[in-house]
């Protein structure tokens, strides 16, 4: 019979690593999909999937039973993917400070911001667009819309997630829209 | 005069929040050019959800824990270090003064002993700054995990960074000296956060974890000192060549 969410994770808080070994393989692929609409980048979405269970594992004695194992891994998923944009985009700051003086990018051994083999395998312009305009949203704004329109969560969950009022998630959701609709809609009409 | 709706109502109305969506819906209804615009809006959003993600197949779960297995089987940490920061100190001048003996003191050896020892040895130290930063890594975890709004007992985690301060200074230096620019680089950053926690209370108050946890977060520390590590770890298995073959660069 299959181990539901709440059995595993009371077993591997025991400490068995047969039991974490399910939950593993039962929320990888999900993991992967929503860090990768968070980072547009395979290799990121794979280093925010290991990140993720790792800090589960760490954490397990704090996860609350009245929640959803899988929300509470979609929120450290969250957190590792916003970590993981602000070191890029700071990383982009130090390589063009860098630049400037002439200096060695000291993190150069980072993976390439550029975009990726399976970004630029995106079918057509609408597909390279949408890449862009993702790219472009705050990081904000880009976790709140991908939280809200490829996993479904509610406003309010996704406010707790981030750690905003709700209010502020939504109003993160209007402008990624808005910034989404204003670079789209020229080539949604003319198809 | 009937008011058109917004587009916060339009975007609400699509992902069916809010609790206006029967007059919403009435209005659609009533409106024509309400209709357009969120026939737009929904074309919009439609393509958007059409943007492909690269698929992983059935195996990927069995692939993630294959690979969180390999980080969990390694022994934690350096267990042969001690605990105690002199100790800790002691054995990373020893490590470090016997790289920078090896690479500066006159090569009178045979060429392939050179190149033996001075494999060896660039082993030695890269396991060591490997080791040093996956316990770096994991002290700034706990406090980056901490369950927001409650008090944070650091007492094991402040004796932690004592030890992590020393060795990292040495680590530092020695980076700095050889030109790695990329471990000095996380090194410098890394330093002053241990000494942070290291100097701290033993129990932090909520707001004190929320500063040291953006301070952690908004420097990007924790994710250069996993990248670096793992950097350092993969030069750490190229260090160690099969038998019969010659020492590579040593940088660090």
């Amino acid at each position: 019979m299959e181990l539901s969410d709440s059995v595993a994770v009371a077993q591997a808080r025991a400490g068995d690593s047969g039991a974490f070994r399910v939950l593993v393989e039962r929320h990888s692929r999900n993991l992967f999909r929503l860090a990768f609409r968070m980072t547009g980048n395979q290799q990121d979405a794979e280093d925010v999937v290991q990140e993720t269970f790792l800090r589960a594992y760490r954490q397990l004695s704090k996860f609350d039973d009245r929640a959803s194992f899988g929300t509470w891994l979609y929120r450290i998923a969250a957190n590792c993917s916003l970590d993981l944009i602000r070191v890029r985009k700071r990383r982009g700051a130090q390589t063009e400070a860098a630049a400037e003086e002439g200096a060695p990018d000291p993190m150069q051994s980072l993976p390439d911001p550029a975009p990726a083999p399976d970004r630029l395998a995106m079918s057509g312009e609408v597909g390279r667009q949408v890449a862009a305009v993702l790219d472009g949203l705050s990081e904000m704004e880009r976790t709140a819309f991908v939280l809200r329109h490829y996993e479904g969560m509610c406003i309010d969950d996704i406010g707790r997630t981030l750690g905003v009022q709700p209010n502020a998630a939504k109003h993160s959701i209007f402008r990624a829209v808005q910034k989404l609709r204003r670079a789209l809609e020229p080539l949604v009409s003319s198809a | 005069m009937m008011n058109h709706l917004t587009e916060e109502q339009f975007v609400l109305y699509y992902y069916g929040e809010g609790d206006g969506s029967p007059a919403v819906r009435a209005h659609l209804d009533a409106c024509e050019a309400c209709r357009a615009e969120y026939a737009s809006l929904q074309r919009v959003l439609n393509v958007v959800d059409s943007a492909p993600v690269p698929e992983r197949d059935a195996n990927y779960g069995a692939q993630v824990w294959s690979r969180l297995k390999l980080r969990w089987d390694r022994p934690p940490g350096l267990s042969w270090f001690p605990r105690h920061w002199l100790a800790a100190a002691l054995v990373a001048t020893l490590v470090v003064a016997a790289f920078l003996a090896g690479r500066y003191y006159p090569k009178a050896n045979l060429p392939s002993q050179t190149a033996n020892a001075g494999q060896v040895r660039e082993r030695i130290l890269l396991v060591a700054v490997g080791d040093h930063l996956e316990r770096s890594q994991t002290v700034l975890l706990e406090l980056v995990n901490a369950q927001p709004g409650q008090s944070l007992d650091v007492a094991a985690e402040r004796e932690r960074a004592g030890d992590l301060v020393a060795e990292n200074r040495l680590y530092r230096q020695t980076a700095a000296r050889t030109g790695d620019t990329r471990v000095a680089s996380v090194l410098d950053d890394l330093e002053p956060v241990l000494l942070e926690i290291a100097h701290g209370p033993d129990r932090l108050t909520p707001e004190e974890v929320e500063s040291l946890r953006q301070r952690i977060e908004g420097d990007g520390i924790l994710f250069k000192v996993r990248v670096v590590g793992s950097t350092v770890r993969h030069r750490e298995e190229k260090a160690a060549p099969p038998a019969g073959q010659s020492a590579g660069q040593s940088t660090l």
